[in-house]
């Protein structure tokens, strides 16, 4: 689309035809109280010579951090590529195109997005995306009630080894349409979900679905498959949260369970971010989610299939799209209107670049990574692992004191160290989530133990200041 | 194509139609005229048996590459059988409506309330002023 501004001249035309005297007119519906004059602490118009500036002195004072934060959104390496391609004019827009047929290439490259989600996480159909990991969780939790013809129940459990923002989410979006969500307690010791504890929790009328992270929010592995068998003993869909980049390196949630009751995740969904998007202060991301095929009708979203012209040829095309809100308005499985396209672009260019073995290198790579971090840091005295338990590429470290002094004095010595859990979980005690991907040098883990030493052993002035404070 | 209206069943405005099977049950399927409108269908969901049903309650859902719609309920009662050919031949409610195309038999309660229900010559009037 060509960048054509108004001229006053085609202002004034434009407003002659509908016989308006000015712009301001055509907002006259809307009462004067209403209308803003001034926003507060926002200055007026500068320029953009002015505004760069300014921009570029607010970040450079945000100094750039050596990051230990994971906990959603994980820095890894994007290869140039990715970008340089996914920007390409052909492919430069957020939206599927209106009569999206026309578009073949942007179909195909959808298509191609599927079927590795498909093949990452073992399921038979994905769609064409969602707005991130914590809404992706929401919409299969409500698809989750309407696919589960075994169970009445709108109840889901959500156990507190889920991302404690995911959970959230899902919250704000499911409870108006009446879903109940129950938190499980984890097994303190582990680190992850206990059957027994879950046993325990039964509440009568059952529930619609298991949630399950995996790797969790603590980056430890749950016993996917005691718990998958659980769940679908008890009439249950299991909705399997997971990191697209550890499935290099995990079973896929398609094959989770053990082999009498093992069927598999019934829904699977994440957070796209780890496979080619940046951090960038925290979006945009996109979501992914599959499932299985008896269960697509129920699937939210975009679907893109491939299929044959009336000459023979493969080309591709927007299928089941009766469900979605066009055709079934209130009725259609979720009101979601559009996708993450240029995300998904980056994503697909990403895994076609690194394949199966270089994805799984870079599973590998982290997982390498944080036990290394794991080490160097709790060879410091006050410093221990929450847990003993199988992880992938985060994990809880335990201190001897209050974590945001910590945290603080770290980031005075250039290091993101980690995510402080004491608001989310507090039952841990002065508990942190630290993470290390393939980005993480022997030297930057040397650095950030130096670091924690060096602000354990003497207190800064930042910690001094946020002691006498609390 | 004219629209076929047998009749010796009952029909609602929603263009269910209601076959009394004599036994206390009734066989439930869509009309002619709603399986025209709808187009070639490709998808049909029927209620699991033992599922307990209010008039008026959506209890299915006919899909076609066009459209979805909801098929209700016209009586009380409980699913006693559903058509679980058409899972794999959603085709034969577009061929046979009134026959292999049924939808699902519900076990009525024992003092039917429900309707009254439109006779063939009601419907057939009804889909021509409505058309």
């Amino acid at each position: 689309m060509p960048f054509i501004p108004h001229t006053p001249t085609d202002v004034s035309e434009m407003l002659s035809v509908i016989g308006a005297e000015s712009i301001d007119e055509l907002f006259d519906e809307i009462p004067e109280a209403l209308k803003a004059a001034a926003l507060e602490g926002v200055p007026t118009g500068r320029s953009e010579m002015e505004v760069a500036r300014l921009l570029t002195e607010r970040a450079a004072a945000d100094g750039r951090l050596l990051n230990f934060i994971g906990a959603g959104a994980y820095e890894h390496h994007i290869p140039a590529p990715v970008w340089a391609i996914a920007t390409r004019g052909e492919f430069y827009s957020a939206y599927t195109p209106y009569q999206a047929e026309a578009s073949q290439g942007t179909l195909q490259l959808i298509y191609e997005y599927q079927s590795m989600i498909c093949a990452l996480t073992g399921m038979e159909a994905a769609n064409a995306s969602l707005y991130d990991g914590a809404s992706a969780l929401a919409e299969a939790c409500l698809m989750a009630i309407r696919a589960n013809r075994g169970s009445e129940s709108r109840r889901i459990l959500m156990p507190r080894t889920v991302n404690p923002t995911y959970a959230k989410v899902a919250q704000t979006i499911a409870r108006h349409q009446g879903v109940e969500f129950e938190a499980p307690a984890f097994d303190r010791r582990t680190g992850r979900l206990s059957i027994d504890a879950l046993k325990g929790s039964m509440a009568s009328g059952g529930y619609a679905a298991l949630v399950i992270q995996q790797p969790n929010f603590f980056g430890n592995l749950e016993e996917i498959d005691a718990l998958t068998d659980w769940a679908h003993a008890n009439r249950m869909l299991v909705i399997a949260v997971v990191n697209p980049v550890s499935l290099a390196l995990y079973r896929p949630p398609g094959e989770w369970g053990s082999e009498a009751g093992g069927s598999g995740a019934d829904i699977v969904c994440g957070e796209g971010q780890p496979l080619g998007v940046p951090l960038a202060c925290g979006g945009p991301y996109f979501g992914f989610m599959a499932t299985r095929l008896s269960h697509v009708r129920q699937m939210p979203g975009r679907v893109v299939g491939r299929t044959v012209d009336t000459e023979g040829r493969p080309g591709f095309t927007l299928t089941l799209q009766a469900r979605e809100q066009h055709i079934r308005r209130s009725k259609a499985t979720s009101n979601i209107c559009t996708n993450q396209g240029l995300l998904v672009t980056a994503a697909t260019i990403y895994l076609s670049l690194l394949g199966p073995e270089g994805l799984e290198r870079v599973a590998a790579s982290c997982a390498e990574r944080t036990e290394c971090l794991v080490q160097a840091l709790t060879r410091i005295p006050g410093v221990a692992a929450a847990f003993d338990t199988p992880r992938f590429h985060e994990a809880v470290l335990v201190l001897d004191r209050p974590v945001p002094p910590v945290l603080a004095a770290l980031a005075e010595r250039g290091i993101a160290g980690g995510l402080d859990l004491g608001a989310s979980h507090p039952e841990l005690g002065h508990a942190m989530l630290v993470c290390a991907t393939e980005t993480k040098l022997d030297r930057d883990i040397e650095a950030y133990a130096n670091a924690l030493r060096d602000a354990i052993e003497s207190p800064s002035a930042a910690r001094a200041q946020l002691e006498e404070r609390a | 194509m004219s629209e076929n209206v047998p009749d010796d069943l009952q029909y609602t405005r929603t263009h269910e139609w209601i076959r009394d099977l004599g036994n206390g049950q009734v066989e439930i399927g869509i009309t002619d005229h709603a399986q025209q409108a709808l187009g070639d269908l490709v998808f049909v969901e029927v209620p699991q048996v033992g599922r307990e049903l209010k008039a008026g309650e959506a209890c299915a859902v006919v899909e076609s590459v066009k459209a979805a719609s909801d098929v209700y309920s016209p009586v009380s009662g409980s699913v006693a059988a559903r058509n679980d050919a058409l899972s794999d031949k959603p085709e034969l409610l577009n061929s046979d409506p009134y026959g292999q195309g049924w939808l699902m038999r519900v076990a009525r309660g024992s003092a039917p309330a429900d309707g009254p229900f439109l006779k063939a010559t009601e419907y057939a009037q009804f889909v021509k002023e409505a058309g």
